[in-house]
């Protein structure tokens, strides 16, 4: 079968490799229909991931038709259309059990070696590195899917791929920031980041009851889409000289109750903060970018929640803790418990509440996932979203 | 001062009368070993560290002090007595302790059957239960060779505990104990097993390379992890086998 595979820094190519087969009695195979480029794939194309191996198979974002099924699978039966969460769980554990299906204690075969670096393992995920468990992804032909008994999702009918797709990730981690940020009627929240991840959160804020959003970019069409399809009142941060300020001013002197850090360790920004975050990460001295991180934390009301679905894998430096304390934030964080969201969020797309279709900027076949990851790396041809058709 | 210099002397040795001697053997053994090892590329890494960890094993018998058990406050020569009762009192100790979702009952019965037990433990080939209390334990070592013993059951309470200690001409004196506790409301059981082991000089080149690994403590991790993976899930996670654009090369980048 045809796979997309990392080979290093921004070296992606597609490669004939063996075919997916069950290796495990909770197994079930997909022939992938549709498949996307997540922001946090770009994380991996610029190298910033530890424990990635020549030949990986990427993807952590797909749904197709099920074409074998493990001897233990009984939900589910050959030729079912399904979407996979990008966090594989066994939905036995303790974690599992109550819903926190990223942290699950058995889906890790490397769990040892994130223990070593993180105390204690997250789940794994598909293309996601080895930390991660190692498991190819699904920028592929077929993927293997492990406990397929308990993850997968089947698509009522009358659903178009594209309505769905986004379930597998960004949807559900849009929504779980701006749920993690526990919204009351007339909260202000303010979304750091207009890619997909941010549109998802601003839109699912509005869907848990929030009054107003603030979304804040420096890309002049992401912004626009924050506006016309999100509904957000936007900021351009490189606009502002002070964008305390203008938060603080925007919300009549409290600050927003709430904010979301959607960009992650490899945040652009500008002034001080930045240029030292980028000295430093170039001297290896330190691994994650945090200036937007910082802000949300400064520009944050008292009391509020920073919600922080943006991917960071090491060490901060300069964090305001001083700030956070002061003001008794609470800060919430970590990969989505995907499999929580995944039933009610297909109902709200049933149901009309919200169209996912508006993040696609691209379709592409498989063949072009190479350019694809370029173009969504340089963010041209007003790159948002890439669908990919294997 | 003086009382003060005393007390921390004293309190400098923290490792039991026959862990301490066996321990300085069997770093000599190791240290040796390692050295003695093919400085072959690849092999040359690990013989330095087994001579490192033998070196290591030396200081700690001739001092009788452990820095590990110091930075974990865990003085086993109080606790001695005790556990050398249960266990036997052979060499090399390893304890780890796992919380797994499921009934007590369940997870004593799935141990309590020994012929279980190579499922959980990669290192073990089989174990044959001959009658009541008597078991034969097949190890895999090197070059496709095993090791055997035999072992009986020393201590059986439902639910509680399973203890075991091979029986006298084994190819690796050990011993071992597994408790059930049920954890805090709603966190299941946790599983604590403490393994003891010591093997005879004869064959110790092969058989430290295989049954003291690199890493004991890695291994029997490992075994926990997997006894919660087939009670929990009822299967392992594996990417072994599945697809990958790797060629017979592994390179590892970043």
């Amino acid at each position: 079968m045809k796979a997309l595979c990392w080979y290093g820094k921004n070296d992606v190519q597609v490669s004939t490799v063996p075919d997916s087969t069950i290796l495990n009695p909770r197994d079930a195979i997909i022939k992938v229909t549709s498949t996307a480029i997540c922001g946090s794939d770009l994380h991996l194309y610029n190298g910033f991931i530890p424990s990635m191996e020549k030949g990986d198979i990427l993807g952590h974002e797909f749904m197709g038709e099920v074409v074998a099924l493990g001897s233990a699978v009984k939900n589910l039966s050959i030729g079912d259309r399904v979407v996979v969460p990008f966090g594989i769980a066994c939905g036995n554990c303790y974690y599992c059990q109550h819903d926190q299906w990223a942290l699950c204690d058995n889906s890790n075969p490397n769990a040892l070696m994130a223990e070593e670096l993180y105390g204690y393992a997250p789940s794994g995920l598909y293309g996601y590195s080895h930390l991660y468990g190692g498991y190819a992804g699904g920028q592929a032909e077929y993927a293997r899917v492990p406990f397929a008994d308990i993850g997968p999702i089947k698509v009522p009918e009358g659903l178009t791929d594209d309505q769905v797709l986004f379930l597998t990730d960004i949807f559900p981690t849009g929504y779980q920031a701006a749920d993690n940020c526990g919204i009351k009627p007339g909260d202000t929240v303010a979304v750091w980041g207009c890619g997909p991840v941010g549109q998802f959160a601003i839109q699912s804020a509005y869907l848990l009851g929030a009054e107003r959003v603030i979304a804040m970019d420096h890309i002049a069409e992401r912004l626009a889409m924050a506006r016309d399809k999100s509904h957000a009142d936007i900021v351009n941060y490189e606009e502002q000289d002070n964008l305390f300020e203008t938060l603080k001013e925007m919300t009549g002197g409290r600050g927003p109750d709430h904010c979301i850090d959607a960009v992650g360790l490899e945040a652009h920004g500008t002034g001080l903060g930045n240029i030292y975050d980028k000295t430093k990460e170039l001297a290896r001295l330190a691994s994650d970018r945090s200036n937007v991180l910082r802000q949300a934390i400064q520009c944050c009301g008292k009391g509020g929640t920073v919600s922080i679905p943006g991917v960071y894998g090491g060490f901060l430096d300069k964090f305001p803790m001083g700030v956070a304390f002061a003001k008794g934030l609470t800060l919430k964080m970590g990969q989505t418990h995907t499999q929580k969201y995944l039933a009610p969020l297909m109902e709200r797309i049933q149901k009309g509440d919200i169209d996912p279709t508006f993040v696609i900027s691209h379709h592409m076949t498989l063949d072009e996932a190479p350019a694809g990851y370029k173009m969504f790396k340089e963010k041209t041809d007003s790159c948002t979203k890439i669908v990919l058709k294997p | 001062m003086t009382t003060n210099s005393t007390e921390s002397t004293k309190a400098s040795v923290n490792i039991a009368g026959t862990e301490r001697w066996v321990t300085a053997f069997v770093g000599g053994g190791l240290a040796t070993y390692g050295l003695l090892r093919s400085p072959a590329p690849g092999n040359a890494l690990s013989g330095y560290a087994m001579t490192a960890a033998g070196l290591y094993l030396i200081f700690r018998g001739a001092t009788g002090h452990c820095p590990a058990y110091s930075a974990l406050g865990v003085n086993p020569a109080i606790e001695a007595e005790e556990t050398s009762q249960k266990l036997g009192d052979v060499g090399i100790k390893v304890t780890h302790a796992v919380s797994i979702q499921k009934p007590i009952g369940e997870l004593y019965a799935y141990w309590r059957d020994f012929t279980n037990l190579p499922h959980i433990m990669d290192h073990l080939n089989s174990v044959t239960v001959q009658d009541g209390t008597k078991s034969h334990w097949v190890a895999k070592a090197p070059l496709g060779r095993t090791v055997e013993w035999d072992a009986e059951l020393i201590n059986d309470e439902p639910n509680k505990v399973i203890a075991w200690k091979s029986l006298p001409d084994a190819d690796v004196i050990n011993a071992g104990a597994v408790t059930f506790k049920t954890a805090t409301q709603g966190r299941g059981t946790e599983v604590r097993v403490e393994i003891s082991y010591a093997p005879p000089a004869g064959k110790l080149g092969a058989i430290i390379a295989h049954i003291l690994g690199e890493d004991p403590k890695k291994q029997l991790d490992d075994d926990l992890r997997h006894f919660k993976q087939m009670m929990e899930a009822g299967e392992r996670p594996t990417t072994e086998g599945q697809a990958s654009g790797r060629g017979p090369d592994k390179d590892q980048v970043k």
